[in-house]
C-alpha cells in the first residue's frame, strides 16, 4: 500500500503514520504550552508552531541521527523532531530543574545537543551563518552530515540570511536552508516589507542556489524535497533553498489573538491543517478514522502525562544561576 | 641571544604552532590566505597549511563569524579573524547573543572553542572607522575571553593558550604594535590566560597596563626614574579571566594606582578596575585611583590630534607625577 510522492521515492501507511504521530505530539504538546501559558505556568514568552509541523517531521525524517539543526525561536516542533521529549521541553518551559537547558534557555532556546538539535536562536536570522559553519565543519572532517536551518520569511530580510547563503554556496556547504513561510514577518504581512514575491526562494536565484517552493503543509511533499536536497547536500553539490508554505494556528507570540490575519485567510489555512492533510492521505491509503483517533488518544495522554511530570519537577537550585558559563562548569571571570 | 622578532611574525609563529600540533585548527577570514593578511599577520600560513586549512571569505563578518561558531560547536577549532577590530561591530550580534551565550543558554550543553583575532587599537593613523581601541564592547559581554598580548613571546604563548582553551577568546593584536620587536618564543611557549606580568619592579606608583599602553607605561617608567619616582609597571595580559590579584597586591606595597587604557574613558576596563581596588584595596590606598584613558570622542586622523586624545608618555608621565605628589 504505497503512493508515490515522486520518481523514486514512496511513502506507505505505516511510515505516514510515524510521522502523523510526531505531528500529533507536536500539535498538542502547542495546545498544552498555549494553556500552560495562559494559566501562568509558563512564564515569559512563547512562539508556538501548531500549523508548522509537516516542515519539521518531513524534513526530519530525511535527516540522519548525526545531522545538525538549527532552529528559531519558534522552535518547539524542531526540538520535538529530533528526539527532544515533550516533558523535557515542558519543564524547561515551565523553569524546571529537568527541563532540556536546565531552565536558563526557555521556550526560545530549546536545544538536544545530543541529537544533533543545535539549538534555537531568538536573534532572527542569526543561525543561518551557524548552520553553514556546522556544514563547514563537516567537510573539515570529511564526514557526509548535512546541517539544516529552519527560519521564518520575516528572516529573508536581514544581512545574516544573505551571508550566509553566499558563503554556503561559494564553499558548497552542504546545508539546508529552509524557510517556514507562514506569511507573516510577526504582525505584518511579508509581502508588505518584502520586495519579492517568495522572500526565500527569489534570493536564492542570487546566490545561484537551487530553491524550491513547496506546501509545507504536507509532511509527504517536505519529506521528498528535503530528501532530494539532502542527497545532493551529501554529494557535494552544495546547499538548497526551500521555502515552505505553511501558517500558524496561533498568533505570532504569548497571547496574540492575531486578528490582523482575514478571517476567510485563517479559514483558508485551517482546512489545509497538515495533520488534516495526512489523516486524509492515511485513510486514502486505507487506514481506518478509528485507528487514527486511538492514535490522537494515545499522544494526548503522553502529553497529559508529560505536563504532570512537568509540573511534578523541582525549579533550579538558584545556585545553578552561576553554572556553565565557561567550559569548566563555572562563571568566575576573575583568576 | 636569539634574533628577535617582531609582534607581525609573532601572530602567524603563534597560529602555525597551533596548527602544526592540532589538525582541527582551522583558520578563516579576509584575505587571510595567498594574501596573507592585510597586516601580514597571517604571512606563512597558506604555503604551509593550504586551502583546507586556510579559507578566505567574503567581507562578511557575521558569516565569518557565525561561521566559525557553527564550527567550533561541531568539533573545529576555528581561528577566525575580523580585519580591523572596529568591524566587530558588523558581527556584534555573535559577540554579543550568540557566542558568549551558547553554553549558558543550553545548560551546559554546547562547547565553543573558538578565537576570534582583531587587529585593534590606535597609531596608525587610520582614522576613526580603523583605529579604535575596543576591548571595552568585547569587555562588557560576560561569556568571552579577552587577550591583548604587548610583546611576541606572549603573542605566541597566548595564541597557543587562546586555540587550546574551551571557551571563546577575542585576541585583540594591537596594529600599533605589530612593527615592534622582542624576544622570540621558547618552544612549546604556553602563556596561561588570566595572569598578569609585572614587567617593572617599583615601589611608589603601581601602573596597569594593557597591549599598546605598556611600553607606553614602560616609557613613562623610564622617565620618571630620572626623577625618583619608582614605578611598578602591570602588564595585565588578559581583561578575562582578568588578574586582579596582582593588581591588588602590587597596590597594596605602592599605595597608588593608574590604569592606563587605550578604550576610551567612558567606559573603559580601567573602571571595573578601579571599582575592585577601591572596594577590595581601600585601605591600601594613599591616593584617588587615577586613569589615562582615550578621550571621548572619535578618533581624529592627524597625528597630533591623535595624540591628543590616545594614552601618550606624556599624559602618563603628568599623570604619575601628580600621584606621586598627592
Amino acid at each position: 500500500m504505497t503512493v508515490s510522492a515522486g520518481e523514486s521515492l514512496t511513502v506507505d501507511a505505516s511510515q505516514l503514520l510515524e510521522w502523523y504521530e510526531q505531528m500529533a505530539v507536536i500539535r498538542q504538546t502547542e495546545k498544552a504550552v498555549y494553556d500552560l501559558f495562559m494559566s501562568g505556568l509558563v512564564k515569559g514568552t512563547t512562539h508556538l508552531a501548531a500549523g508548522h509541523e509537516a516542515v519539521a517531521v518531513g524534513t526530519s525524517a530525511a535527516l540522519r541521527e548525526g545531522d545538525y539543526v538549527f532552529a528559531t525561536y519558534r522552535g518547539h516542533h524542531h526540538a520535538i523532531a529530533r528526539g527532544a521529549t515533550p516533558a523535557e521541553c515542558l519543564a524547561e518551559l515551565m523553569s524546571k530543574a529537568t527541563g532540556l537547558c536546565k531552565a536558563k534557555g526557555g521556550s526560545m532556546h530549546l536545544t538536544k545537543a545530543d541529537r544533533g538539535m543545535l539549538g534555537s536562536y531568538a536573534i532572527v536570522g542569526s543561525h543561518l551563518p551557524i548552520a553553514a559553519g556546522a556544514a563547514w565543519s563537516a567537510k573539515l572532517r570529511g564526514t557526509d552530515q548535512v546541517a539544516v536551518a529552519f527560519f521564518g520569511d520575516g528572516a529573508t530580510n536581514i544581512g545574516a540570511f544573505h551571508e550566509a547563503l553566499n558563503l554556503a554556496a561559494v564553499w558548497k556547504l552542504p546545508v539546508l536552508f529552509v524557510c517556514e513561510n507562514n506569511l507573516y514577518m510577526e504582525y505584518t504581512p511579508i509581502s508588505a516589507v518584502t520586495s519579492v514575491a517568495n522572500p526565500a526562494a527569489d534570493r536564492a536565484v542570487a546566490y545561484g542556489l537551487p530553491a524550491e517552493i513547496i506546501d509545507g503543509n504536507d509532511v509527504i511533499k517536505v519529506h521528498d524535497t528535503a530528501r532530494v536536497a539532502v542527497d545532493r547536500a551529501r554529494a557535494g553539490d552544495g546547499p538548497t533553498v526551500i521555502e515552505a508554505l505553511t501558517y500558524r494556528h496561533y498568533g505570532h507570540s504569548r497571547a496574540d489573538p492575531a486578528k490582523y490575519r482575514p478571517a476567510d485567510e485563517v479559514e483558508r489555512w485551517m482546512q489545509r491543517d497538515p495533520l488534516l492533510v495526512a489523516r486524509e492521505r492515511l485513510t486514502s491509503l486505507g487506514v481506518d478514522a478509528a485507528d487514527i483517533d486511538a492514535l490522537d488518544a494515545k499522544v494526548a495522554d503522553m502529553i497529559k502525562a508529560a505536563v504532570q511530570e512537568a509540573k511534578d519537577a523541582p525549579y533550579p537550585d538558584p545556585a545553578t544561576a552561576l553554572t556553565d558559563v565557561w567550559a569548566d562548569g563555572g562563571a568566575r571571570w576573575r583568576s | 641571544m636569539a634574533e628577535l622578532i617582531t609582534y607581525r611574525e609573532a601572530v602567524s609563529e603563534g597560529i602555525a604552532r597551533e596548527m602544526r600540533r592540532d589538525p582541527r585548527v582551522v583558520c578563516l577570514g579576509e584575505d587571510i590566505g595567498a594574501a596573507e593578511g592585510v597586516f601580514k599577520t597571517t604571512a606563512g600560513l597558506f604555503a604551509e597549511f593550504g586551502p583546507q586549512r586556510i579559507w578566505d571569505t567574503p567581507i562578511s563578518e557575521q558569516a565569518i563569524v557565525g561561521a566559525a561558531l557553527g564550527a567550533a560547536m561541531t568539533g573545529i577549532r576555528p581561528v577566525a579573524e575580523i580585519m580591523f577590530s572596529d568591524f566587530i561591530a558588523c558581527c556584534y550580534d555573535y559577540l554579543a547573543n550568540e557566542i558568549p551565550k551558547m553554553r549558558y543558554m543550553t545548560g551546559g550543553q554546547v562547547t565553543v572553542p573558538l578565537v576570534i583575532r582583531t587587529a585593534n587599537g590606535g597609531g596608525l593613523g587610520f582614522g576613526a572607522q580603523h583605529s579604535q581601541a575596543v576591548e571595552n564592547w568585547v569587555f562588557t559581554v560576560p561569556g568571552l575571553k579577552i587577550a591583548a598580548p604587548s610583546t611576541p613571546a606572549d603573542v605566541v604563548g597566548m595564541m597557543a593558550s587562546a586555540i587550546r582553551s574551551d571557551d571563546p577568546v577575542v585576541f585583540f593584536e594591537h596594529k600599533g604594535l605589530l612593527a615592534s620587536k622582542g624576544e622570540p618564543a621558547p618552544p612549546e611557549h604556553v602563556v596561561p590566560l588570566g595572569e598578569a606580568s609585572i614587567v617593572r619592579r617599583g615601589d611608589d606608583v603601581t601602573v596597569v597596563a594593557l597591549a599598546s599602553t605598556v611600553p607606553t607605561a614602560l616609557s613613562a617608567a623610564e622617565l620618571l626614574a630620572g626623577e625618583d619616582i619608582s614605578v611598578e609597571v602591570i602588564d595585565l595580559r588578559c581583561l578575562v579571566p582578568l588578574d586582579a590579584q596582582t593588581v591588588l597586591s602590587s597596590v597594596a606595597r605602592t599605595s597608588h594606582l593608574l590604569l592606563v587604557e587605550e578604550n576610551p574613558y567612558q567606559g573603559g576596563w580601567g573602571a571595573t578596575v578601579a571599582s575592585i581596588v577601591a572596594d577590595e584595596g581601600f585601605t591600601s590606598l594613599d591616593a584617588p585611583v587615577r586613569r589615562v584613558a582615550a578621550e571621548c570622542v572619535p578618533l581624529p586622523f592627524a597625528d597630533a590630534l591623535e595624540d591628543e586624545v590616545i594614552p601618550t608618555v606624556d599624559k602618563v608621565v603628568d599623570a604619575v607625577r601628580r600621584l606621586s605628589a598627592f
